[in-house]
């Protein structure tokens, strides 16, 4: 009897590890490539791609996506400006789905090259932020703020932005905002006033 | 008595049982043209630093103790792996952009300034991985060296 009872437990141990197995060979990842087929069938409508693009580009109207990553971009540095992780945390996700899901399509070639370049290097450090302690989050702040500047050089901006540079911060580290007074999202309440205004862009 | 006998043996039987879950190994015999350390031709030390500190977890080749390669243990380095190379994968380097590597060279510096890296789990095993101060200063030296020139 207590043979038996003794191999139906190895019985089952090996049933389990085995089929414990077979579940994880059977995961697999379904990825649906929405954005893609949305891009392609764009480009097929697109008959006169060549010179359409830039028709709009030489207006230098800031396309709705490139608002909302500036939009997103804000929230993020006043955030930090009040030294709030989960809220900076939270716009670090919103701003990672806003760059996914930008549209570089009316750009030129070359612009789109160097956009999703800034992107894919932009989404990194939204992501990061999405996830991570506070000095962790300005550290990665710093580079995106650098990959946003670089952004508005193509994109252009309806609002007067002004960037701005604290020395202090890491061997200098600069920073966009909408006013021309200077709240450092570097520091926070500890040193809320260092800084200046580098530039204005327009 | 019996019970511990019992218990004993099923779980001898369960750790049998997992061994025949197939481990993933991340190893490989080409180092693709991409490499960190091929593309940059580091000098010797450095070389060594990058190998023995940030490779097992960072590129398409860790090498294994034998311990590694059985479960549950090859489990949990695989979690580890997979997410350190989503992170940085040194044998793929040359395939990201300048911005890109800045960007990951900066990071590599922070980490290290900070002692988050290498992990404190892995250089409980591996003695050699923790670097000394002075390795640190070399290391991020070379790093900066390298970001400037980019």
């Amino acid at each position: 009897m207590k043979k038996v009872s003794v191999t139906t437990a190895i019985m089952v141990m090996t049933f389990v590890s085995l089929s414990a197995m077979s579940c994880k060979d059977s995961k697999k990842e379904h990825s649906v490539d929405a954005m893609h087929s949305e891009m392609n069938h764009d480009e097929v409508m697109n008959h006169d791609n060549l010179n359409t693009p830039n028709d709009v580009v030489d207006n230098n109207v800031q396309t709705s996506d490139a608002k909302q990553v500036m939009a997103d971009y804000m929230t993020l540095k006043e955030a930090l400006v009040a030294t709030n992780k989960e809220d900076a945390a939270k716009a670090g996700k919103k701003l990672e789905s806003s760059l996914k899901s930008f549209d570089v399509s009316k750009y030129t070639a070359e612009q789109q090259k160097e956009l999703k370049d800034i992107i894919a290097d932009a989404i990194e450090h939204a992501e990061h932020i999405g996830k991570s302690e506070m000095d962790h989050q300005r550290e990665h702040f710093k580079t995106l703020s650098k990959d946003i500047i670089d952004m508005v050089a193509i994109t252009g901006t309806e609002n007067t932005l002004y960037q701005q540079f604290c020395p202090m911060y890491d061997g200098g580290s600069a920073w966009l905002s909408m006013s021309k007074d200077i709240k450092n999202p570097y520091y926070g309440s500890k040193m809320m006033s260092c800084g200046k205004v580098q530039k204005e862009i327009n | 008595m019996k019970i511990v006998k019992i218990i004993a043996l099923i779980l001898l039987v369960a750790f049998v049982g997992i061994q025949f879950v197939p481990a993933e190994l991340n190893q490989s015999d080409v180092v693709p043209k991409t490499d960190f350390l091929l593309v940059n031709n580091p000098p010797e030390n450095i070389s060594t630093l990058l190998q023995e500190s940030c490779y097992d977890c960072h590129s398409n080749n860790t090498s294994y103790p034998w311990y590694n390669k059985m479960q549950p243990v090859a489990w949990f380095l695989e979690g580890h792996i997979k997410e350190g190379k989503a992170e940085l994968n040194f044998s793929e380097w040359d395939s990201l952009s300048n911005r890109r590597k800045a960007s990951k060279l900066r990071s590599i510096i922070k980490q290290i300034e900070s002692n988050k890296m290498p992990l404190e789990s892995y250089k409980s095993i591996h003695k050699e991985a923790e670097f000394s101060e002075e390795e640190k200063t070399t290391i991020i030296q070379w790093i900066t060296l390298l970001d400037d020139s980019l």
